[in-house]
């Protein structure tokens, strides 16, 4: 599920998200007008520095959506965007017409196509890179992509952030059943998805 | 016939007033809960799990929902100590609430050494959680059997002067048999009980559900099971018994303490509902006031039991 719109004067906020298990398929019985009790927001979400004049997101599938409500922050604060989208066929990709809205460059990339493969994907950010348009890395919704990007970021000295996903029962830190392993100066920890994130930093994440 | 008079919410259980009945249950609970309660008005706060060694769990993944309950296999990570004596502690040292400490220990001195490590300053009590089924081989535990309980509660009950509460398993034949066990070995309260141990198949994948295979069972569905192990406990033994299992609503509360609880705890219904905890103890005050109960104490072991009525519960325990 990704968190891909919000909007504070209209007391919004957007979710996309596949049908797939119980709790989907009870959130696809909702009408509108019906009533939804939710908790939020809770955790860590991405993090813009107004220094940075133009930045890099990188997402596949149901990843792109939650890179959206970044997109519109970054021009808020005047940061260009440039998105890579990585689908399997051009009619998947989602919220492109969100990114376009929020001012955004996009660079679509489709298995069906041959073009979403990571040494493809490496050549885009390399040109993006060596024309000034990088000045950090955001994605979600590939550890391809993702082990790409922390190759770069590690090769330019450019930081980064990965949001993250794992299943969570509890959602507020107590039962640590999202956590993932982390790499943090050579030592594995763990980390939790719903507490310590979702957004972690592009070079501690492993995939 | 309702009236406003305040009904009293306090009871005491295994060494310890509590302002009401009503605590999470281990590993439930942990400071990201104050965004929804105020942690004074609980009757107690309880750990997660503490263990001496540096603990990172189970492989993923470690829970799977199944009709009405929940199935974990999280497998206590834990910090270990100096983390809680430098973090935790100190936290919880900013509410007026009790602060029992869950510790774990793969052998009974090391049970013992940890509660007497842990016997500190602003430590309310100990649970010793000798039941959870997931650290040993095939889920086996101390709780398991009444020998191994009565030998490390002695140890704990050696190395502690906190009050010590001891949390058994379901998963025995004869918990009434382990929780006398632990009484005639000094523990002054049980818990009843913990998770069950349980199972779940994907069948997409023909793998288990969950990466220890195996895990324990809690939330509503095993609300009937566990409420009949604390009316034999309770009947068992003569130090109070806390209920633990599928406790969701101050119905369920009401019928625990009926059952024989003096204290109840909340684990999977936090997870549903983060405030879930508040709405049982305002829902317990309700049913009180309604009935016109003035002490909440009162409800413990009121199960109604008419001599002729009485079942023959006599094949619940064959004669040996």
């Amino acid at each position: 599920m990704s968190l891909y719109g919000a909007n504070i004067e209209k007391r919004e906020v957007k979710f996309l998200y596949k049908v797939t298990g119980a709790g989907t398929r009870g959130l696809d019985t909702l009408k509108p007008g019906d009533r939804l009790d939710i908790m939020g927001p809770l955790g860590s979400g991405f993090t813009l520095d107004p220094s940075w004049r133009h930045i890099v997101a990188v997402g596949r599938g149901a990843g792109l959506a939650t890179l959206a409500p970044l997109a519109k922050a970054a021009r808020q604060n005047g940061t260009g965007v440039t998105a890579v989208f990585s689908a399997r066929r051009p009619e998947l990709v989602v919220s492109a017409e969100l990114f376009r809205d929020h001012g955004a460059e996009l660079i679509v990339v489709t298995d069906s196509q041959s073009s979403s493969g990571p040494a493809n994907v490496e050549r885009i950010l390399r040109r993006l890179i060596s024309e000034g348009r990088c000045d950090a890395f955001f994605t979600c919704g590939s550890s391809r992509l993702m082990r790409v990007q922390q190759r770069l970021a590690h090769e330019f000295k450019l930081p980064g952030q990965v949001a993250m996903e794992q299943q969570m029962a509890c959602g507020i830190g107590l039962c640590y059943c999202c956590v993932r392993d982390f790499n943090v100066e050579g030592e594995i920890v763990q980390r939790r998805v719903c507490w310590d994130g979702p957004v972690f930093d592009l070079m501690e994440a492993l995939p | 016939m309702s009236t406003t008079t305040a009904v009293d919410m306090s009871v005491s259980v295994g060494g310890l007033t509590l302002r009401n009945p009503v605590m999470p249950a281990s590993g439930t609970f942990a400071d990201g809960l104050d965004r929804v309660m105020d942690f004074n008005r609980l009757g107690a706060v309880v750990t997660k799990t503490i263990t001496r060694e540096l603990r990172t769990g189970n492989p993923l993944p470690r829970v799977v929902e199944r009709p009405g309950s929940l199935i974990n296999a999280i497998g206590i990570p834990s910090k270990g100590v100096p983390y809680f004596i430098e973090e935790t502690l100190p936290y919880y040292a900013a509410y007026d609430t009790p602060l029992v400490v869950s510790i774990s220990a793969p052998t009974a001195e090391g049970f013992a050494n940890l509660a007497a490590e842990l016997s500190l300053s602003g430590v309310a009590a100990i649970e010793a959680n000798i039941s959870c089924p997931n650290i040993e081989e095939d889920g086996k535990a101390f709780a398991m059997r009444a020998e191994s309980t009565e030998n490390v509660t002695r140890l704990l009950r050696q190395a502690t002067k906190l009050p010590l509460w001891v949390k058994l398993t379901p998963n025995t034949g004869d918990m009434p048999d382990v929780a006398r066990a632990a009484e005639a070995a000094g523990a002054d309260a049980v818990v009843v009980a913990n998770t069950i141990l349980s199972m779940a198949i994907d069948l997409k994948t023909f793998k288990p559900c969950l990466g220890n295979i195996m895990g324990g069972l809690s939330g509503p569905a095993i609300k009937p099971i566990i409420l009949r192990h604390v009316f034999q406990c309770a009947k068992a033994v003569s130090i109070p018994v806390i209920g633990c299992g599928g406790i969701s609503t101050a119905d369920d509360a009401v019928e625990y303490m009926l059952a024989g609880a003096a204290a109840l705890q909340v684990g999977t219904a936090t997870f549903v509902q983060p405030a879930a905890m508040m709405a049982i103890i305002e829902g317990l005050e309700a049913f009180c006031m309604h009935r016109e109960i003035a002490r909440v104490a009162e409800l413990t072991g009121g199960v109604v039991i008419e001599e002729a009525d009485e079942p023959d519960l006599a094949w619940l325990n064959p004669p040996t």
